[in-house]
């Protein structure tokens, strides 16, 4: 085995592991660190693979990002962990026919027959000059900017979609205005006054 | 440098391989980490010294002459002092956080360049990386104030976290302009793209740029007059109310590797890097060519690390809305503006920097 065979069974390892230890803690927040983990070893897989630009934006975006926002959602919520195991056994084997399906689904798609190295040779090693960001930025901005604008467009929809149905008639809501706020004079709040000491012995 | 790994490489022939890569990098890793800590030793000690005589008083003065000696005994009164676990705290999550705060703070120093070819390793990628790395370490203080089971930290951790999340984007617009005008993601180039004088520098062209970064900056670093994370009269100290010794210490040590890196990040992307400011100028040009480039890098990022101490000696705290609101309503619309008139810059070829 060479040194990029044993790194990538090791991050192989830690994704695996950590993947499974997301799934059976029994803390959220663990869950979300062990996910955390999951990605870091996904993104040193993608790195061994070349894809640095991917492996970074799988940092930046789902670490950086979207699991800050889960372990806030986890510090808001109170989650009562008896009532989510309470019907374990009455669900278990439903569970274990859906994950049996899964997992049967994914062997017949994913094999050794679809991607082994007889149907799919591996890629060949591009040299130090090779930027990974150059080649994905020309593709997506010449060849594929339709589908690349249509995304960001439908991303914006969802934005609003999202924002209007949070933003819903103003009942108690209390707010500030910022521009009177940022308006306000000295004048307007202090009011200063002279006033002549009454008890002069106290000098 | 490469006569000096060549005549290592004759003197121990088995110093080779996989190996000798890792040695080496743990060797460039210690001469970064260590100057790096000592400075942050160095960086508290100027930070009361100035402040102190901003506020007309004379700060540390008694250990050592002058109180030079300060760091170095407050680093010993931290190593000896208890470390209090809260009760019903999460402990491996309480002692988890603070080696989530310091390790990406170290391991973004990585890709800095401080002269050219003076680097741990040269990324294509490396202004990303520094976004990545320095997205994750907000897990250090959201973790410390979950993990300490106590009301103070956690308010901290929940107004870090939406701060550090909306002012990621935004340091992510400022940089995709100085991106557009160096037309690389790799810092190196982009300091080799400011090669000149001073009017090569970015800070011309992304003026606004420059101060929203630095805001920013300020913001995610946490520090006055945005330090709602620790907040003293609001939340007593924010997220490390409950750590003690060595694990406060930890936190501290990240926070101001993290200030001292904003500061040579700011020097990199908007002030010529290790470039010397009398670069296209005749014979002033000539005469400092002398200078090693780290020099220049350091003097300049010692500036911008004056002024945050300058800028919390003079501002009062922002309310957590104002700070929203500065965000997302004024640097984000500003960011997007500048945008778009920095490409039609780059098209039309405008000034000196394209």
């Amino acid at each position: 085995m060479n040194s990029e065979q044993i790194i990538f069974y090791i991050f192989s390892f830690w994704f695996i592991a950590s993947s499974l230890a997301m799934i059976f803690s029994r803390n959220a927040a663990k869950a979300v660190l062990f996910l955390i983990l999951a990605f870091f070893s996904a993104a040193s897989i993608w790195l061994l693979l070349e894809a640095e630009f991917l492996a970074i934006t799988l940092i930046l975006v789902y670490v950086g990002a979207v699991m800050v926002l889960f372990l806030f959602v986890i510090k808001m919520l109170n989650i009562d962990k008896s009532t989510l195991r309470a019907k374990f056994a009455g669900y278990l084997p439903l569970g274990l026919l859906v994950a049996a399906i899964i997992v049967t689904e994914m062997a017949m798609v994913l094999g050794y027959n679809q991607f082994g190295l007889g149907v799919m040779a591996a890629p060949a090693r591009h040299g130090a000059d090779y930027s990974n960001i150059t080649v994905l930025a020309l593709q997506l901005y010449t060849d594929y900017i339709y589908s690349f604008e249509l995304a960001a467009v439908l991303l914006l929809i969802a934005i609003i979609a999202a924002i209007t149905l949070v933003h819903r008639k103003e009942v108690n809501r209390k707010g500030q205005s910022i521009s009177e706020q940022v308006k306000v004079q000295a004048k307007d709040r202090v009011r200063l006054v002279s006033i002549t000491p009454k008890n002069k012995e106290n000098k | 440098m490469t006569e000096f790994w060549q005549w290592i490489y004759e003197l121990f022939p088995w110093f080779d391989g996989v190996f000798a890569s890792i040695v080496i990098i743990l060797i460039k890793a210690m001469a970064l980490v260590a100057p790096l800590m000592l400075v942050v030793a160095y960086f508290t000690y100027a930070e009361r010294k100035v402040i102190g005589y901003m506020q007309l008083r004379i700060g540390p003065n008694r250990v050592g002459p002058k109180g030079w000696l300060q760091p170095i005994a407050d680093a010993f009164k931290l190593m000896t002092k208890e470390i209090i676990f809260p009760s019903k705290a999460n402990i491996y999550l309480f002692l988890l956080a603070p080696v989530l705060a310091i390790a990406p703070a170290i391991a973004i120093w990585a890709v800095v360049p401080f002269d050219e070819g003076m680097y741990v390793a040269n990324l294509d990628i490396s202004l990303l990386y520094v976004l990545a790395i320095g997205s994750v370490g907000v897990y250090g203080i959201i973790l410390a104030g979950w993990a300490s089971n106590s009301k103070y930290p956690l308010l901290g951790a929940l107004r870090s976290a939406s701060l550090l999340v909306s002012y990621e984007i935004v340091i992510g617009f400022a940089l995709v302009t100085v991106v557009m005008i160096a037309g690389s993601v790799n810092l190196n180039d982009i300091v080799m793209a400011q090669k000149g004088g001073v009017l090569n520098w970015y800070f011309i062209p992304l003026f606004p740029m420059m101060i929203i970064f630095f805001i920013s900056a300020l913001v995610e670093t946490n520090r006055a007059p945005f330090d709602v994370v620790e907040g003293e009269s609001e939340i007593v100290g924010g997220t490390h109310v409950e750590y003690s010794g060595m694990t406060f210490a930890v936190f501290f040590l990240a926070e101001y590797a993290n200030m001292i890196f904003m500061a040579v990040l700011a020097v990199i992307l908007f002030f010529g890097g290790w470039h010397s400011p009398f670069g296209g100028i005749a014979y002033l040009g000539a005469g400092f060519s002398w200078v090693p480039g780290i020099i220049w890098l350091l003097a300049k990022s010692t500036f911008f690390m004056f002024l945050y101490l300058w800028i919390r000696a003079t501002f009062p705290r922002f309310r957590y809305d104002q700070i929203m609101r500065l965000s997302w309503k004024v640097f984000l619309p500003w960011t997007i503006v500048w945008i778009f008139v920095v490409a039609l810059m780059t098209q039309f070829k405008i000034g000196p920097w394209f």
